[in-house]
């Protein structure tokens, strides 16, 4: 089972999204994928879109960084 | 009398964009608006006419695409999307070096960015059949992600039921 990692913390809408989406095409039935991104709009709206699309959100923590985030996707 | 209530389906979700201006700024909001629904999961549709053909020219700087010598000049005057001026306050076209310098700096997606975003994403591009044939251009003219050239009716039949945003 593969784990991928997406660093989107300095992107901007919409590459923040786009970039997620591109990242989770690639993964495959049980793979992960780790996000790093910023609270706002990413924390707001990535875990969503991501069960939108039928993946399951198995985390979301507030990394040592105050401000940004770790979310865990699975397919 | 009774009125008819027209329900839209709350699972579609799907968003064509019709691309009238070649502008740099409007192309940049269409592009934005298309990679940015792909990403949540929208079908996008884009249909580019008139100005909008710009956008999806093999050639991005100027040159004398056309057949004739009136779409030829149309086709330098025109470009592609490198030479795309601003709607607004263009100064002779500063402006549009201006704003990718300001997008870059600020880590924002430049427009070339989200064109190529919007081919990984698999949105569909089509051209507008009439404008092709008026400026002359052929389909060998245009990037190959382009999926048809179509007319009005196939068109409305495709965003049929979804959002259709004319920019």
């Amino acid at each position: 089972m593969a784990n991928y990692k997406l660093d989107i913390t300095k992107e901007h809408c919409p590459m923040t999204f786009v970039k997620t989406k591109i990242e989770l095409a690639k993964l495959k039935q049980g793979d992960t994928l780790e996000v790093l991104l910023t609270e706002g709009e990413p924390l707001e709206n990535v875990p969503r879109s991501s069960e939108e699309q039928g993946f399951k959100v198995l985390s979301i923590n507030e990394t040592e960084v105050k401000g940004i985030h770790l979310i865990v996707i699975q397919k | 009398m009774a009125t008819t209530e027209i329900k839209l389906d709350p699972t579609t979700k799907k968003l064509s964009l019709i691309s009238f201006s070649g502008d740099f700024d409007k192309l940049t909001a269409v592009f934005t608006l298309a990679t940015g629904a792909a990403a949540v999961g929208y079908e996008v549709n884009i249909f580019f006419t008139f100005w909008g053909l710009d956008a999806i020219k093999i050639k991005q700087g100027r040159s004398a695409v056309g057949k004739g010598f009136l779409p030829k000049v149309f086709g330098v005057f025109m470009g592609g999307l490198k030479s795309a001026p601003v709607s607004r306050l263009n100064f002779g076209g500063i402006s549009p070096k201006i704003f990718r310098y300001l997008m870059r700096k600020n880590n924002v997606a430049t427009l070339e960015e989200l064109v190529e975003a919007a081919k990984l994403l698999g949105i569909n591009l089509y051209a507008c059949e009439m404008a092709m044939h008026i400026l002359g251009i052929q389909k060998t003219d245009l990037i190959p992600e382009v999926k048809d050239i179509l007319g009005v009716a196939t068109f409305l039949k495709i965003a049929d039921r979804g959002q259709t945003l004319f920019i």
